[in-house]
């Protein structure tokens, strides 16, 4: 019963989308307000009757309702709690259905807090968005429906897969589905500025913090994904250029983008049609991502061609919305006025560099993940493309993002002094060669590569340079400690965003660039009692034995890990046989220190007790992602900027009351 | 032949499922630089059966025989591209990671730089277009300022 209500709920909700669809914009175009006042109540009623569907499917999942295909398929009754949920979109239907339920929730986002935003953007956005939400429950529901019952009902799942077992992997795909689907409401917003044909700075200011949300979620989803790569997988990789990755790392380069854009935008009212396009352009980007991952087309082009139905499908939406969106922009943004001229050397100008080469290395990551299959489907020829070439395209593009960015942030707005930019930052300069040649040094100068030293620099460069904001905005140099600490303290926060956002990326390059230059492996069959010797580490493969799990039954191998005589880590890697599918996967051991890790991961037994042992030394390597929290911290903060408060009446009442509030501390007898 | 390949794709799939063992111990060469050599070959070679995997993070059976392959090729006194060419001309291109620069690869090889080209070629007349805005105000009309209005105006910004 309970899945037949979430069933009906699903329908429900197509029907409201359907509605959503074509009366607010309507209204919006005629400028009718009943029509227009439909959309926030629709919009709400579609994200909670997709909630009870979202609800009834868990609940199958939670009592493992095996009468249900998908629950069938995708769960056991022995799972971990946390599993049975995570299970819910571990498989295609329920990952698509939580990439909707999503969707539909920042529907009702919007319609909920941007009260302030005018009743036509508001309505033409959450009708367009009404749009993409009609063709994903139509995808559900035809296509894609996760609510088919099988008969007899079985007693038993068959499991869900081994790799998905895990904790990063049940919270990855929801932190990278509100970052990829948050950028459905840039989309609806520039859609709905196109239609109505009205562009200005405010709307930047209103969709600027639901890019900052969209982007704040994905960087954190790629960086969990990169982590779960990293550990689950086994071999010590933590980025493989695959498509899949590709496709949540293309609309985060074009996202970058378009938050720097969007700043242009609502400072100096300029670049409104560019930032326009890199938001149709974004989650033009999520949605070729959603085909790449859903369709098959990845395992092979032959793969998709066996099973086309959901492919095409996903396809038809993707070719709609691009085509449509392209055409509407084609059509409608010559009418926009331009506005806010700059010199090209200026903040405008330099973010604009930052714009280019950003689309730019999308256009290098697009090119070298689709070209494969394009080029496999009409003629034939089947190429790899690897992380090799990428690291060779992808990364000379990145050299100059790096290189400019600490400049980017001292030019001044329209007209900017290159000079005595250059000048200010002579002294961060020279600490960032002073960094380099000590970290070359410790890690020793005969094994550096002049290219490595030269990453080094350009890590180091990005760090310092972001920080030496703090100590130009703060004069610190001139006026003292003393009366630098207030100064430093009055910062708004779009100040620490920037600082931030950008030396976050250079941690995460310096972490990039240690590991690719330093680490170190050593793969040897090990017996018990055996000490082996790397790295200045001693290691001792103890013993092994099998224990059960919950629903898997393992080979534990202990080693213990000494540094000096002591020990600093007890090393426990583990193989599993889980019992519902039989299907292997090793569990890795990994200690940390300081930013460094050592990571362990067994392999295959020989017939006298020994061990097939691999231990991976990764200097630096919680940098990558070190750098990627600091940089979703930085894009936290922007979402405080006062000035995006505009759009949200509870803050801003809130604002007011504080400011009241304050008054009378400010009337103090301190004063 | 092509129901073959997704046959091993399929096997593939699972074999790769879960891949901790790459290079196993007993594959390694006794010479450290020839072993050196090998890993670097491996890893631009495609484990031809996997998904985006190279032959050196693979634990795929095939994987295992090209590693094997490639050593036994640079054993025998091959250079470093004549293994590659001995690879390519028994399993395709498909095994490079890093695909030839050719005609049939020219778009993507250069689809990256010429969209940094193009970019910045509109850039820069989009920079240059707006340095003329003001001549072409002029031409559409507004006239330059007459000396005595350029005099006012010197004085104004000196008198500041």
């Amino acid at each position: 019963m309970i899945i037949e209500i979430g069933h009906f709920a699903l329908i429900l909700a197509l029907v409201v989308a359907a509605v959503q669809s074509v009366f607010p914009v309507w209204g919006a175009v005629k400028s009718d307000h009943r029509l227009m006042g439909m959309a926030p109540s629709l919009a709400v009623a579609m994200f909670l009757l997709t909630c009870v569907a979202f609800a009834a499917l868990t609940w199958a999942y939670l009592t493992s309702d095996f009468s249900l295909l998908n629950t069938y398929q995708n769960s056991h009754s022995d799972k971990p709690i946390i599993y049975k949920i995570s299970g819910v979109w571990g498989n295609h239907e329920g990952s698509i259905l939580l990439w909707v339920l999503i969707l539909v929730l920042f529907g009702a986002l919007v319609a909920v807090f941007s009260r302030n935003i005018p009743q036509r953007l508001r309505a033409a956005t959450l009708g367009t968005q009404g749009w993409v939400s009609f063709a994903f429950l139509l995808f559900v529901v035809v296509a894609s429906n996760p609510f088919g019952r099988i008969e007899p009902a079985p007693m038993q799942g068959t499991g869900l897969n081994p790799m998905l077992q895990d904790v990063g992997l049940a919270i990855h795909p929801p932190i990278l589905y509100v970052g990829y689907v948050g950028f459905s409401i840039v989309f609806a917003f520039a859609a709905a500025a196109l239609i109505l044909g009205k562009l200005d700075a405010a709307w930047a200011r209103w969709v600027r913090p639901w890019i900052l949300v969209s982007w704040i979620f994905l960087t954190l989803g790629i960086a969990m994904g990169s982590y779960w790569a990293y550990y689950e997988l086994g071999w010590g990789g933590w980025w493989f250029w695959d498509p899949v990755e590709n496709a949540s790392f293309m609309p985060w380069l074009t996202g970058t983008a378009l938050l720097h854009s969007a700043i242009v935008m609502e400072r100096r009212d300029a670049l409104k049609v560019w930032t326009v396009f890199l938001a149709l352009l974004t989650f033009s980007l999520s949605l070729l991502g959603t085909f790449l991952v859903r369709s098959g087309v990845l395992t092979s082009v032959h793969a998709f061609a066996v099973d086309p139905a959901r492919g095409l499908f996903i396809l038809a939406i993707l070719l709609i919305f691009v085509g449509g969106s392209l055409t509407l922009f084609a059509w409608r943004a010559p009418l926009l006025r331009q506005g806010g001229l700059f010199s090209p050397i200026s903040r405008e100008g330099s973010l604009v560099l930052n714009n280019l080469f950003l689309t730019t290395a999308c256009a290098a990551v697009f090119v070298g993940t689709l070209y494969p299959l394009i080029l496999e489907a009409f003629s034939g020829d089947k190429i790899s493309v690897g992380a090799p070439f990428f690291n060779l395209t992808f990364g000379p593009i990145m050299v100059p993002v790096l290189i400019l960015m600490p400049f980017g942030q001292l030019l001044a707005w329209k007209r900017g002094d290159l000079w005595g930019v250059s000048q200010r930052l002579t002294l961060a300069f020279a600490i960032s060669v002073i960094a380099t040649i000590m970290l070359v040094w410790f890690m020793g100068a005969s094994s550096t590569s002049i290219m490595t030293a030269l990453g080094f620099g350009l890590a180091f460069w990005a760090i310092f340079g972001s920080l030496w904001e703090i100590v130009d905005r703060s004069q610190i140099l001139k006026v003292g400690f003393a009366r630098a600490v207030p100064r430093i303290m009055g910062f708004t926060p779009t100040v620490w965003s920037t600082v931030l956002g950008h030396a976050g990326l250079g941690f995460t390059v310096l972490g990039i660039v240690t590991t690719m230059a330093f680490e170190s492996e050593r793969v040897q069959v090990m017996h018990p009692g055996e000490t082996l010797e790397q790295n200045g580490y001693h290691v001792t493969y103890e013993r092994s034995w099998t224990q059960p799990g919950p629903n898997y039954d393992e080979l534990v191998s202990r080693y213990t890990l000494r540094k000096g005589g002591d020990v600093v880590g007890v090393m426990e890697p583990s193989k599993r046989a889980y019992r519902a599918s039989g299907r292997p996967m090793s569990e890795t051991s990994i200690a940390t220190f300081g930013f460094s890790q050592v990571y362990f991961a067994t392999g295959d037994n020989d017939e006298n007790g020994g061990i097939v042992t691999r231990i991976y030394f990764k200097p630096l390597i919680t940098l990558i992602w070190i750098g990627t929290l600091i940089m979703s911290l930085g894009g936290t903060l922007a979402l405080f900027d006062r000035r995006l408060r505009v759009g949200a009446p509870v803050t801003a009442r809130r604002r007011k009351s504080k400011a009241e509030g304050a008054i009378p501390v400010a009337a103090s007898p301190a004063e | 032949m092509k129901m073959k390949f997704l046959l091993l794709l399929l096997c593939a799939m699972f074999l790769g499922a879960n891949s901790a063992f790459a290079v196993n111990p007993d594959e390694v060469l006794k010479d450290p630089a020839l072993e050196e050599r090998a890993r670097e070959i491996s890893k631009e070679v495609r484990c031809v059966v996997c998904q985006n995997q190279s032959i050196d993070d693979s634990n795929a059976r095939l994987a295992r025989d090209l590693r094997l392959l490639v050593r036994e090729r640079l054993v025998a006194g091959d250079s470093d591209s004549e293994v590659v060419d001995y690879l390519v001309d028994r399993y395709g291109e498909f095994v490079l990671l890093k695909p030839r620069f050719a005609f049939h690869t020219l778009f993507l090889w250069a689809g990256g730089p010429v969209a940094l080209l193009f970019g910045g070629f509109f850039l820069w007349r989009a920079a240059r277009r707006k340095k003329d805005a003001p001549l072409k105000s002029e031409a559409a009309g507004a006239k330059p300022l007459s000396p005595e209005e350029r005099a006012e105006l010197d004085k104004l910004m000196s008198s500041n």
